[in-house]
Formats: C-alpha cells, structure tokens, sequence
C-alpha cells in the first residue's frame, strides 16, 4: 500500500467508540420478557408524544416520537396533518428509533494521532477538538484566507455549518447532491420554463391522467408523499409510461414499459416531439401565446421520427406513437417526470431541457394533474450582520461551467490538488452530513485531494468512512437529540414544521447548530450566533409569523394560507421566468454560449465486449451510508446484490448468489465481493446494484464489507458542460469469478 | 424465468432457511416411544395369550425397557421445550384435534402403568437384587401392593393393548397431520411409525431372550413386521410420487437428496434389509447372533426417525 | 385483510414497524414482503407483496396445539396466550406459511397478532395504519359493506397457498 500522509484509521482499537459489547439480539426496547407477559406483548399505554420531522432523507416528514417512562423512544408515526407525509412515515423514518440506538455511533471527539508511528485516533475533550478546529481555521485564514477553507456539506448540519463559513468569511462551499445528484435538472429546467424544480418536486401525480417517468424509480426512492401519490394516482385509472432499461418497481406498475437501451433517452424524447408536433396533438393557442422558438423545434425534429428512435433507443415506434398520443391525450393532466438523480452521461442538462420542453409542448405547467407552482411561508432568518464578501468562492471554481447555480464538488476537490493552473487553491475542509468518499467518483483524485489538504474535519453521526481519513471527527448527536432549522419546505400549502430533541443527546454527542457556535465563537464571529440556545432562534422565528413555539409543539406542523394561485388559469397573461418571459423551445442563451440551442442526441460510448454497463440505484429501505448501519433497517436489507441478465448469466456460468468481485474499464477491482441476483428484471447489457453498501469502516459492524459500492467503481466521468454535473453511469464493468486481491499477492 | 425472492430480509433463527424447531431430542423420543410401545405391546398381548411362562423375557424381562425408554424420553422432550415452566398445562386441557395431546395423556397414563406392570414382576425377575435392597422388609405395604398388582395383572395388560397402539401409531399421526411439511404429510406415515415401534420392541426383546423357542417366535414376528415395513415405505414412496408439486420435491430429499445415502444405507439396508436377511437364514437353519439383526433393527428404527424429522423439517409449502 | 399488489412498492414500511410496535425481537419479524418475478426480459411481471400470519379459518397450528395456548378469538384472530404455551413447536411446524416464531427470551411462540391490541382500541393493526400506499385495508369481512368486503366484490383476487386447505383470511388483489 502506498505510503500516504494521511492513512486510512482502520483500527478500532483504543476502546475508540467503545463498541457495546451488549448483545445486539436485543432490539430497541425493553428485555423484560415478564413485564412483556404482564402488558400483553404491547406497552402502547402511557407513552410520550414529542413533535419532530426526520432527517433520514430529505423529504423531511414531520413525525411523532413516542417516548416511554425511561425517556425511550419507542417508535416514530407520521403527522396526520403533514403534507410530506400525511401520517404514514416511510420504513427509513420508521426505522428512525434504529437511528437513535446504533450502539455503532460516534461517541466522543476524536483527534488524529501517531502511536508509534501508525497514525490512529485518540479521544479528545470538545474543548480541545473545538479549540484545534479553531485554531486551524484561524491559521488558513491568515495564511491562504477564509475561502481557502471548504465546506462540503449536506442536510440540517450542513446548514448550521454553512452559516458559520459564511460569517467566517468563506463561501467555497459545496454538496454532493448538486452536481452528483439533481444539478443538471434545475439547469435543464430553468432554461425552459423559469424556475428550479427543487426539493419536494412540485408534480401533481395526486391528479395527473398520465405519468411519465423517465428512469425516474418512484417506490424504490421512497419519497413519501410522491410515492402515496403514484398510489393514489393508480387507484384512479392514471396511466404510467416508464422509460427505463430496467423494470423498476414503477415501472411493473405502468401499462407502457419502455424497456430502453441505456444512453438513448434523448432520442426517445425528440422523437416523441416529433409525433406530437407532426400530428397536432398540442394544443396550438396554448403555444402560441406561451411558447418561443416553436418553429425551430419543429424544424429541429422534423426527421426525428419514431423509426429514427426505434433505432436508436431499440423500442418500437408504435409503441412511441402509441405513448406520446397518450401523453397527449391526457394533456395537461400529465407529468414528464424531471427525476432526481439525473447525472448520468454528460449531456445531462439538454436530457433535462428535452423533458422540460416536452412538459412545454403538453402545457403541464403550472396545471392541475401538471406541475403545481409551490410556496413556502416567509419565515425571516434570526438577524445577524451582513456575511463579509469573499474575494472568490464555488462560483468562481466553477466558472467553466456557466450554468453552475450551486458548487460543484468535484471541482472543489479538484482545486484541493496543488497545481500551477490552480487559481483557487483550497487547504482545508470540513465535510458535514456526507459520507463524501462513497458519493462523489473518481476516488482516486479524493484520496489525491485528502492528502493534499492540510487540514479535514468531519461532523458526522456514524462512523463512516469519511471519518478515516480526518484529522479532527466530531459526534453529532442524531435528529432526534436536538433543534434544527424549522422547516419551510415549498409544497401545495405552505406549512412548517417543528423539530426539537426527544430525548438527551447520547454519549458525548452535540447538535451541529452547537457546534457552529461554538467555532464561531472561538473565531470573535459572537455577532452571528446571538443566541444561548438554538430554541430561542426558533422561538423567535416563530413569533414572526404569528405562532409560536409552544403552539408548534402542540402541533408539530402548521399549515399556512397560500398568497399566490396554485395553478395557472386558462389564458392568463402568465410570464414564465425565462429570458423570454415564454417556453424556450429555442434558447438564445445557450446558443450564444456555444452550446445546442435545442437539444440533439449524441452517442455515449457503449461497453466493450466482456463489459457491462454499470447503473446503481436507491433501495425503499436504505438511504445509502446514513442508514446501512442502523439496526432496524440493516435487518431488511444488509447488502446489495448484483443484478445479472439470465442470458448473461449462461455466458459467464453464474448461479444464483454466486459470490462475484467487479473490475471496471480502468483496472480498478472492488474491494469486496458481492453475491448474484440472476433475474429478468435487467438489461442483457447492463448490472445493476443498490447503492450505499460495500462500506469500508470496520466500526460499521454491521455493514462493514457487506456488498459492493457502485461509487468505488465508478472512476470515469462524463462531464455535463453546462454546470459541471458528473455524469456517473458510463462505467463499464467486468464480472470476475475469482478474488482478484489473491492474484495480486502472486 | 420465474423468480421469488424475499424483498425484507427475512432470516428468522430456526426457521429460515429452512425449519429447527425440532432436534434430535424429538427424533429420540419417536425411537424410544416406539420402542416402548412395541415392548409393552408384546408383554400385554402375550401375557393375555397365557404365554407368560413360554415367552417369560416378552412378559417379564423386557418390559423394563419400557419405563426407561418413556422416563428416557419425556426428558428429552422436555428438554427440547422452549417454555419448559409451563409444562404443566399440557395436563390442564384434553384436546381431541391435538395428536400431541393424545400422545401426552397417553404418556402420563401409560408410565405409570409400565412402571407398575415392571414392579409386579420385580421380585420374580430380580431375586438377587432384592435380596441385597431388602425393599420389601423395609416398606412394609409393598407386599400387599404387589398381591394387588399380580391379581390385576389382567387389567393392567387389557388396558395396555391399545395403550401401547396408541402411543406407537400417534407419533405417526402426529407427523402426518402436519400438511405444511410435505414429507409428512401422508397417512401412510402412522401405521408405518406403528410397524417400526412394534419391529424394535421385538428386537428389544430378543436381547432380553433365553428361551430358544421364545427367539424364533418373536424373530419370525420381527420377519413379518419388518416385512410390512418395507411394504410401507414402498407405498409412502409412491403416494409422494403421485403427489403435487411439493411432495414431489420432498421425495426427492429422500431419493437422490441430502438424505439419501443416511436413509438407504442406514434405514433400507442395514435397517431392514439385512436384518431380514439374516433372520431369514436363521430360522433356515443357519446359526446367527441374534444380537447382530435386533442391535441393527433398533440403529435403523432410531436413524429412521432422524433422517425424517430433519428431512421433514427441510421441506416446505412456500419459499 | 386485504393487500393490493398493484399498489404495492416493497418497501418493507410495514416490516419495521410492526417491530416497533410489537417489540419484536431484532433478528426476527412478523411480517415481510416477497417479490414474485416471471417473464422474460423485457415481457416481465412484478408482483410484491406483504405477508404474515393468514389468521386462517381452518388453522392447523390451532389443531395441533396440545395446551390450546394456539387459539381462535372473535372475529377470527389467531393469537397464542404465552403463559399456556409450552414451547413444543408443533404449531411452527403446522403452519404452511411459516409464519409463527419461537421467542428468543420469552421461549413462547410468537405470530402476527394483527395487532389485537390496538384492534380493541379501534385502530387499524400497525403495518395497515404506516402503509406509504395505503394497499393495506383491514376490516370485516362478515359486514358486506366494509371496504375490504366491496374490494373483494369487485376486484379479482387470490390467497396463498390455497391448496393447504387452511382458508387463510388475508386476500391479495391482483391484476
């Protein structure tokens, strides 16, 4: 192993967390099997109720916690009167309680050191860990200045953190989920249509007639309410087309499958265009009012016919006439579903303005069974003084990318390399909420940037990998321990929602908005954080739209009167926040940027032969490494499995849960293994497998080693030019039947 | 290509992959329960054929095996209980759609009787012993329980008959009620779990026998039931085959499965063919041990119960 | 009971919590979900589903059980009272579905209790009530005209394992 300033801290010796050597058998309640008898198996009687929302994913489903007399939690129920959740939390935030008691949490403080000349962990007091992170952000921003300095980030603690760098003086900041997840369709459809699609999606599938989901997997992502929605829509009669070269759990719920060859889509989606265009099934006073360019998109895909795309996308043009009539017909009640994680092959933003244009041409937007316009309450932020301008920070790093509203990570890790063309040099980081080195590709340049940096700090409630490679590990306690931000997500109606600990932080843990303070006290920045306890923040907040802090309590969630219209009226004189005020069939912007005006569909490169392309995607019971260790879930699921076509199966002579190791087209080998799952579900030409597994931190003890990460193996990437999102499924691996680590030792 | 799989992880201790509910503990008890049945069955039947002096190991001696095995075998199976404290409410209930309900009272009446029926004959077959322990100078009303006894002797074997055909076929049943488990859900299983009690009670006794006339008859009744067993088997093999899909697959366990060779080698031919055969030569003429088929009848009889307990207990309706 | 595979997206919601609601020992369930899959690529079916105890009306594991610890309550609900359970097994050997466990600590057999307790409160059993889907419905079949007695009329539907003869009382509605 090559030597590296910074080692990987394997061990978990030094009583580091002191794994509880209780017995793991036990589950998260009471062992008493005599008071079991007593109460009949159940002891829902005199049990607390405290108000939350979850923190398990992003859909932020306001929940209540159930306590018992010991000050346990028992279990976690939704909010009947949340619109996130409308009383039914998913099996993530079901599992929250499994959360809460991981005996595998972070415990205490931890700062890097060397004993006997093997770098490894020692436990530290706050005071000390605080004082060291201080000190070394003091340090950077004399020597380099506070933009040298990176926060990479995600969910409440990133939130907490990011105001602190802001106060501090720095704005290189930057989330995976940007540029690694949904970045290139808020470009895609802020182009066409005006605004971000942002986080809930404001589709309307609760009425929509026509549901079309371009490989988006709703029901395998479990986002609550859009997935009660896709339920609610089938008990109507709503029809679902997916297009995806694997049949996703929506997908088995569709009339139409279009079992697509990977890479394809944008032809699917011109070629639908085609077919409404050419046989008038828009609605022609709708675009006239509305739409710019319409002439030109008509010339662009005048030749893209369905035989055109047939060939191509390898499905049959009835079957995209059939579809894109029944789009039509079900128009405007219809939803070309933007996705989510849409990263895939580089050319990302244009697939994203393709279906943002198609939702154009069929007038969903802003209509019933559409997309609805969405709103969040004015909530005013606690007052603090004006953040100070930074010389540069992520807008610079990735001005290459002009269309880039949020920082790219990858760049930010690039810039963390020292180079001669490196003008924004970055020296140190914090990373907070993300288990950065199984989200982000092309490992080997994190590894490069990690050790580059002089300085890491990670805040995180498990020990993830990340926390390896750190200097300084700080333990946040878990959302259920502490006070975040209010939430103001935008939906349908405008609501917050309350979250305040239910129970005392475990082990040596603090909330993140504490240990934001903390920093920013130590660094003169008191002005910013002008409060003794984050509740009085909330308090205060709360008093400002006429509530307050005991009636949310009562509550957990309160609903708001909306100020603007949900829908967009027949006719109305409504301006799309585009340049042109109108749908851009036709982009003058992009045009001028040197960039296609219009989409066009461009072969991606296909695997070679031997060569499988490799697509990941999100298991309903696991939120990748936040949940993969906690006990509840782990039990559903401890580890993916790889997803191989019967025919290729034959080839290679695999057996179902035979045990297979993976290498891509540059040589790299996973780390462990992973069992087969022969099915029909996947392409002949591709594997699939749930990411989040394949974790490589032994304190994980229950996930550790258990699976394959799908990110280890991706080290190429496509890079979207317009905002810099890395395109992650154009990875080509090789199925081996053989360890290849014992080759090596030969 | 049809696939089904678990969605949630489901990997719950003793029953998946497949069932260990019950161990060697149950198999056990189904040998020495059979054993005991068998033991009794002859005693009874031969004392009430007034054969009690020709035949005196299948009246007397023998029967000592009896309680042993039964005392024997309630502690296995109690052993083998999870809520072993309240045992007791076997006993609080008769439940008639419950084969180990039946198998449970017959137990607790059938002990007693067998431990009685031994100590009637305690002073006749034990001489020695007694002379030594003196019991029945020290406890004085045990000669008048014994008078009691031998003039009740007749009673005690009437109520053994079907005492002990019961406690030899409801094992069977017991397995065979069971639908969920398709290797045992045949009716053949009864009568053949009956057959084998009553062929390792005959072999039981023969290790007990003396009496050359005594051997051969309990050795050409051992033939017949050995006979009939193999009959048996024969026809539980061909009802599975003509079974549905699952019966088909449990068959297969026990015919070309992980069972195979420990049911062919150790039940088919060490424990009923050879010892048929060399009974058979015996009353030929030819001069065998006669340890030699009984020790291999009584190996065949407890193996047999193994194998299809745990082959049982590998089949499955589902998953 | 009555599950609506349409609906159905195996997320499992209803394994976890069952297990908060009932305490179930870690390691063990009371219900789970299966995927059925058939076809060839790309003409592939996908059925999921969430199954658990059936609450069978002809239940052998309430036959066979020796103490009646096994038995049936009104409105046709097995349940196992512990303290007369004597831990022989023989009802997780009865049952077609596999669906009864030994307790770890209680050393009892343990089932789906179609969460009796909350039943006598008047609420819907935990995995019903959690459901992301709502393709759970759970009433009285007796009453023509609850919910689950109408989806019974008009949707087509199946149970499992029919063949075992134990007429399970959790129906599945299907395509």
């Amino acid at each position: 192993m090559k030597t590296s300033r910074r080692q990987f801290i394997k061990i978990s010796s030094l009583g580091v967390g002191g794994v509880a050597l209780a017995s793991s058998a036990i589950g998260p309640v009471s062992s008493s099997s005599f008071l079991d008898e007593l109460i009949e198996g159940n002891p829902s009687t005199n049990l607390k109720q405290t108000a939350t929302y979850c923190e398990v994913c992003f859909w932020k489903c306001a929940a209540w916690a159930y306590t018992n007399e010991d000050g346990k939690i028992i279990k976690l129920k939704g909010n009947k009167t949340d619109t996130h959740c409308h009383g039914r939390l998913c099996p993530r935030g079901t599992g929250g309680v499994g959360m809460y008691n991981d005996e595998d949490r972070l415990k205490t403080p931890l700062i890097r050191t060397s004993v006997n000349g093997k770098q490894t962990f020692r436990k530290a007091t706050w005071e000390e860990a605080l004082d060291l992170i201080a000190s070394k952000m003091k340090d950077v921003k004399s020597k380099y200045g506070a933009e040298s300095f990176a926060l990479l980030k995600h969910g409440s603690p990133g939130s907490h953190l990011e105001h602190l760098f802001k106060a501090y003086g720095s704005d290189t900041i930057a989330e995976p989920a940007y540029a690694q997840c949904r970045g290139p369709r808020e470009t895609g459809f802020e182009l066409t249509l005006g605004p971000w699609i942002g986080s809930p999606e404001p589709t309307d599938i609760r009425d929509t007639k026509c549901l079309v989901l371009i490989g988006s997997h709703i029901g395998e992502n479990m986002h609550n309410s859009q997935v009660q929605e896709m339920s609610d829509a089938i008990d109507n009669g709503a029809t679902i087309i997916t297009v995806d070269p694997r049949l996703s759990t929506a997908a088995s719920k569709s009339q139409h499958w279009l079992a697509i060859k990977p890479a394809t889509d944008i032809a699917l989606l011109l070629s639908w265009m085609h077919v409404i265009i050419e046989e008038k099934l828009y609605d022609e006073a709708y675009i006239k009012k509305y739409g710019y360019g319409f002439k030109e998109l008509k010339e662009h895909v005048k030749d893209l016919t369905p035989e055109w795309a047939y060939g191509i996308t390898t499905i049959k043009p009835e079957q995209i006439r059939e579809t894109a009539r029944l789009m039509a017909a079900a128009a405007p009640s219809v939803i070309v579903h933007p996705g989510r994680h849409v990263v895939w092959y580089g050319d990302d933003s244009q697939r994203e303005r393709a279906i943002a244009m198609l939702n154009g041409l069929l007038g969903s937007w802003g209509k019933r069974g559409g997309f609805y316009f969405k709103e969040k309450v004015s909530l005013p932020k606690f007052p603090h003084p004006a953040y100070p301008k930074p010389k540069w920070g992520w807008e610079e790093i990735g001005k290459k990318y002009p269309y880039a509203e949020m920082g790219i990570t990858s760049e930010l890790i690039k810039s963390s390399i020292p180079g001669e063309d490196n003008e924004h040099p970055i020296k140190a980081w914090i990373i907070a909420g993300t288990n950065l080195i199984n989200t982000v590709p092309q490992r080997e340049m994190i590894l490069k940037a990690m050790d580059a940096v002089e300085f890491i700090a990670v805040v995180d409630t498990m020990p993830m990998e990340i926390t390896g490679y750190a200097d300084v590990v700080l333990p946040e306690c878990t959302y259920l321990e502490r006070y975040d931000g209010i939430r103001n997500a935008p939906k349908r109606v405008p609501s917050l929602a309350l979250r305040q600990p239910v129970a005392k932080p475990k082990y040596n843990s603090n909330p993140a908005w504490w240990i934001s303070k903390q920093l920013g006290e130590r660094l003169g920045l008191h002005d910013y954080f002008q409060y003794n306890d984050f509740e009085d923040v909330i308090k205060w907040q709360l008093e400002q739209v006429g509530t307050s802090l005991e009636e949310m309590k009562r509550l957990g969630v309160k609903k708001f009167e909306r100020k603007t219209p949900l829908y967009m009226e027949d006719g109305e004189d409504f301006e799309f926040a585009t340049n042109s005020g109108k749908i851009e069939f036709f982009s003058n912007e992009l045009a001028a940027n040197g960039f296609d005006p219009m989409p066009v569909y461009k072969q991606h490169p296909e695997p070679p032969q031997g060569f499988y392309r490799l697509i990941y995607g999100r298991s309903p019971m696991h939120t990748f490494s936040r949940t993969i260790n906690n006990p509840n879930l782990n039990a559903l699921k401890d580890t993916n499995k790889l997803w191989v076509n019967p025919k290729v199966a034959r080839i290679l002579g695999l057996k179902k849960d035979q045990t297979v190791w993976l290498e891509n087209q540059d040589g790299i080998d996973s780390v462990f293994s992973i069992k087969v799952r022969v099915t029909e579900r996947i392409r002949f030409d591709s594997v699939y497998m749930y990411h989040g597994f394949g974790q490589n931190n032994k304190k994980l003890t229950r996930a550790y080693g258990k699976g394959i990460s799908d990110t280890h193996m991706i080290s190429k990437v496509a890079v979207d030019p317009l905002m810099g999102g890395t395109g992650l499924r154009g990875n080509f691996v090789k199925i081996l039947t053989e360890d290849p680590h014992k080759k090596s030792i030969i | 290509m049809q696939e089904e799989i678990f969605v949630s992880g489901r990997h719950i201790p003793n029953i998946d992959p497949y069932l260990q509910i019950w161990h060697w503990q149950i198999s056990l008890y189904l040998f020495l329960g059979g054993l005991a049945a068998g033991v009794l069955f002859f005693a009874a039947l031969f004392y009430l054929l007034k054969k009690e002096d020709e035949m005196p190991a299948t009246v007397k001696y023998a029967p000592i095996i009896a309680p042993i095995a039964l005392i024997v075998g309630l502690a296995a199976l109690f052993f083998d209980l999870t809520h072993k404290l309240y045992v007791w409410q076997l006993y609080t209930t008769v439940r008639i759609e419950s084969p180990m309900s039946w198998g449970a009272w017959v137990l607790l009446i059938t002990t007693p009787i067998s431990i009685l029926w031994v100590f009637s004959y305690y002073r006749e077959t034990y001489p020695r012993l007694e002379a030594k322990l003196q019991t029945f100078k020290r406890l004085k009303f045990l000669e008048s329980f014994e008078k009691f006894l031998i003039k009740n002797r007749k009673v005690m074997a009437i109520a053994l008959i079907p005492l002990s055909l019961v406690l030899g076929v409801y094992t069977g049943i017991l397995l065979s009620a069971f639908n969920a488990r398709p290797l045992w859900n045949n009716a053949i299983l009864g009568p053949l779990f009956l057959t084998s009690g009553l062929s390792t009670g005959a072999a039981g006794i023969l290790f007990f026998s003396k009496n050359h006339f005594e051997r051969k008859l309990v050795s050409k009744i051992d033939l017949a039931l050995i006979f009939i067993e193999l009959a048996l088997i024969v026809h539980m093999f061909m009802g599975m085959y003509a079974g549905s899909q699952v019966q088909l697959e449990a068959m297969h366990i026990l015919l070309g499965g992980s069972y195979t060779v420990m049911f062919f080698v150790f039940v088919i031919i060490l424990g009923l063919l050879v010892p048929f055969v060399l009974e058979l030569t015996e009353i030929i003429g030819f001069k065998v041990p006669v340890i030699v088929p009984a020790m291999l009848v009584l190996i065949g009889g407890l193996i047999f119960r193994i194998v299809m307990v745990n082959a049982g207990q590998l089949t499955r309706y589902l998953y | 009971m009555v599950i609506d595979t349409l609906k159905c997206v195996g997320c499992s919601d209803c394994v976890v919590a069952c297990q908060t609601e009932n305490n179930v020992p870690m390691g063990y369930c009371r219900d789970w979900v299966t995927e059925s899959v058939s076809g060839t690529y790309p003409q592939v079916e996908l059925e999921l589903k969430s199954e658990r105890c059936n609450h069978c009306d002809n239940a052998p594991c309430v036959r066979c059980c020796p103490t009646g610890a096994s038995h049936i309550v009104e409105g046709g609900i097995v349940l196992v009272t512990h303290d007369e359970c004597i831990g022989c097994g023989a009802c997780i050997e009865a049952c077609p579905y596999d669906a009864r466990y030994q307790h770890p600590e209680g050393g009892y057999v343990d089932k789906c209790t179609f969460c009796h307790h909350r039943l006598v409160k008047g609420q819907d059993p935990a995995c019903v009530e959690v459901c992301p889907t709502k393709c759970m419905y759970f009433g009285d079949l007796d009453d023509p005209t609850s919910e689950v007695s109408k989806l019974l009329k008009t949707r087509k539907h199946k149970v499992l394992a029919p063949e075992a003869g134990t007429s399970p009382n959790v129906y599945y509605l299907i395509k």
